[in-house]
């Protein structure tokens, strides 16, 4: 998790300001949790003070509350809604604009303006998140220009977790709470320093800049050991070894009926997943009809649009839906990509506004179904 | 060496960008279906363009957005470019106001077609439904400009109504083909109909090949091929001989919007065409 290094050094809370210079001097706008809205968002970072200091999140299914914690500490509040995938994967992008001229069209593409960004409090989680939305989008038949062009202008600044919420499983799936790839810097928030690992030649060029203290045996002693206990006092997990082929089984499971009584096919656990990648494409043409902006928006497999194929709905109720989303999610994922389309941030559990928590449904789900034990054959 | 045009160079990197085709011929083939013969307005990527029988184009229109369609024409032929498109959705039905000369746009080809070298030297059976002859066309055009690199020929098509029936010259012209025989079906007759009636699957007893050394190349609604494959599988047909042509909605056709999967495939990047054997668990699933 965190090793000594030259890549390793320790920066005194008091000089958090330096980091935050340091970035800037190197044409980074830094991007952190900021509290708006009784969350955090991630806004423009400038002072340390703009960071959410002594404030901490408490999340339960359907339940999510900032309150002060009485510490001084910089990254107490674990995450908001947003994961980095509006970095790299923006909720809508601009394709093309397509231009009308005489007996043809040029579409040209609309590439995203470069603007260097550094993501500060990036949870491992989250990072796990971005490794995996990199497989889709950049190391497929296809990369994809748009999604490559934003990511290259990320710089990731992961906070290792030291608190655990409710709602939290990444121990179980092996993505947290520490970070070990996918950053560019790591940082431990201890009692008075932070420790900072580089995890690229960019992150490494930062911490020769901070011309810091390199790490003490102790500091990363004491990182580990915060981390570890984080992941100890997880209570939520979730057993995938019997994935994907258990929930490919449960197709016919009597507790997707259950699940569906209380789904809204709201979206929002689509929306605040970090890996959910669907997408819908829209058409914008402007009020001359000369000229047209093609674009994509973030869709969501609990939509009734999203199952359409010419004259029918492939998944017309609610129960469709949230198997689609549950299957694909953590089952399919695993045959599409090499791993499960889960992180474990619990994110999908918080802002559920009826607090579904995938991981009740799994376990029962792969329990015998009811309608099963009853009457063998019956649907 | 040529240098490549900057349409060409750009839709290398960029799997978004359309080439504008203009429309040089539309043929009505029933009262809400035309096929469309389209030219690309760049005159390298008309000469570079290839694709396999099998494959997909999204199909723009200007101003109102994309739409999945497979390619009917002759893969030996790709300047000649055909879509056989049914005017059912939004973008669909606004195709169909257009005329010669009038431009739409193309991306593509993608997907992955039919394994014509991998059925080489079988003999050969197609089923198809509806407009599900379509994806096929290039296969059956494939084959017969190599009659000898393969065995017997037998298509059978199914149709609603009569009315439906499209491509009926065509069917006619390969009746013609050596060691080839061409049945068509149709659920309900009018008085001019001379040929089956009833659905495609009560024609596969006319099929007397060996089943060892057979292929099926299947397309049309899903529960004719969910229920034909087994009749075909039972009459003694390898389950990894049988291929079909799934459809589900495609936004993208690069395996990146989601709409189009069905269990752990991307119907767009590892279909349409798939393997029966590979598919066979999902086929007929609710909600899959």
């Amino acid at each position: 998790m965190v090793t000594a290094s030259d890549r390793c050094g320790v920066l005194p809370k008091a000089d958090f300001q330096r980091l935050l210079d340091v970035l800037g001097a190197k044409g980074y706008r830094v991007v952190g949790p900021v509290v708006r809205d009784g969350s955090v968002m991630w806004e423009t970072v400038e002072r340390t003070a703009d960071l959410p200091i002594g404030w901490r999140d408490e999340q339960e299914p359907g339940r999510y509350r900032l309150e002060q914690s009485g510490d001084g500490r910089l990254f107490g509040v674990v995450h908001g809604p947003q994961s980095l995938k509006p970095f790299s994967f923006a909720p809508r992008e601009a394709l093309l604009t397509i231009e009308r001229s005489k007996n043809s069209f040029a579409s040209v593409p609309t590439l995203p303006k470069s603007e260097k960004v550094a993501v500060l409090g990036a949870r491992a989680c989250d990072v796990a998140g971005l490794a995996m939305q990199d497989r889709i989008f950049l190391r497929d038949a296809y990369a994809d220009p748009y999604y490559q062009a934003r990511r290259n202008s990320m710089f990731v600044i992961a906070v290792n977790c030291t608190r655990a919420l409710a709602t939290c499983f990444c121990a179980s799936m092996g993505t947290g709470p520490g970070a070990t790839s996918g950053f560019d810097l790591a940082l431990t928030e201890l009692e008075t320093v932070f420790l900072i690992e580089a995890g690229s030649s960019e992150g490494n060029d930062i911490l020769s800049a901070l011309a810091i203290d390199p790490s003490s045996p102790a500091s990363i002693e004491e990182a580990e050991a915060n981390i570890t206990s984080c992941a100890m006092s997880q209570t939520r997990r979730l057993n995938t070894a019997e994935l994907p082929g258990a929930l490919y089984e449960a197709h016919e499971h009597s507790h997707w009926d259950d699940v569906a009584g209380r789904c809204l096919a709201c979206a929002n656990c689509t929306m605040v997943c970090p890996t959910c990648f669907c997408h819908t494409v829209e058409e914008t043409p402007d009020l001359t009809g000369q000229r047209t902006e093609h674009a994509r928006l973030w869709d969501s497999c609990f939509t009734q649009e999203h199952g359409y194929i010419h004259g029918k709905n492939i998944r017309p109720t609610i129960k469709d839906r949230y198997r689609m989303w549950l299957t694909h999610k953590l089952a399919s994922w695993i045959d599409q990509f090499g791993a499960s389309g889960c992180v474990g941030c619990g994110r999908c559990i918080t802002w559920c506004p009826v607090g579904i928590d995938l991981t009740e449904e799994l376990p029962a789900l792969l329990k015998p179904s009811i309608r099963t034990q009853q009457k063998p054959g019956q649907v | 060496m040529t240098p490549i045009s900057q349409a060409m160079a750009e839709s290398v990197s960029n799997p978004y960008l359309i080439q504008p085709a203009t429309i040089v011929e539309k043929i009505r083939e029933a009262d809400d279906i035309d096929t469309y013969r389209l030219q690309f307005v760049d005159e390298q990527v008309r000469r570079s363009y290839r694709f396999s029988a099998g494959q997909f184009n999204m199909v723009y229109l200007f101003g109102v957005g994309e739409v999945a369609i497979s390619i009917v024409s002759d893969p030996d032929e790709p300047d000649s470019l055909d879509h056989t498109i049914r005017a059912v959705g939004r973008v669909t039905k606004a195709i169909a106001g257009l005329k010669i000369g009038d431009v739409l746009g193309i991306r593509g080809p993608f997907g992955q077609g039919w394994p014509l070298a991998d059925i080489r030297g079988k003999d050969i059976v197609v089923v198809t439904g509806g407009l599900g002859c379509a994806p096929v066309v290039g296969a059956i055009e494939y084959i017969f400009r190599r009659r000898s690199d393969f065995g017997a020929v037998r298509i059978l098509h199914g149709v609603k109504s009569p009315h439906d029936l499209l491509y009926h010259e065509r069917f006619e012209t390969w009746r013609q083909h050596p060691d080839t025989k061409v049945y068509l079906t149709s659920d309900r007759a009018d008085k001019n109909w001379q040929y089956h009636v009833g659905v495609v699957t009560e024609l596969f007893h006319e099929v007397r090949l060996d089943p060892a050394r057979t292929a099926v190349l299947m397309c049309g609604p899903e529960i004719m091929m969910r229920l034909g494959a087994p009749i075909l599988i039972d009459r003694g047909i390898p389950a990894a001989s049988v291929y079909v042509s799934l459809e589900r909605h495609m936004e993208c056709g690069i395996g990146l919007c989601g709409h189009c999967q069905m269990g752990p495939y991307f119907l767009c990047k590892d279909g349409p065409v798939m393997r029966y054997d590979r598919v066979v668990q999902w086929l007929g699933r609710a909600g899959v």
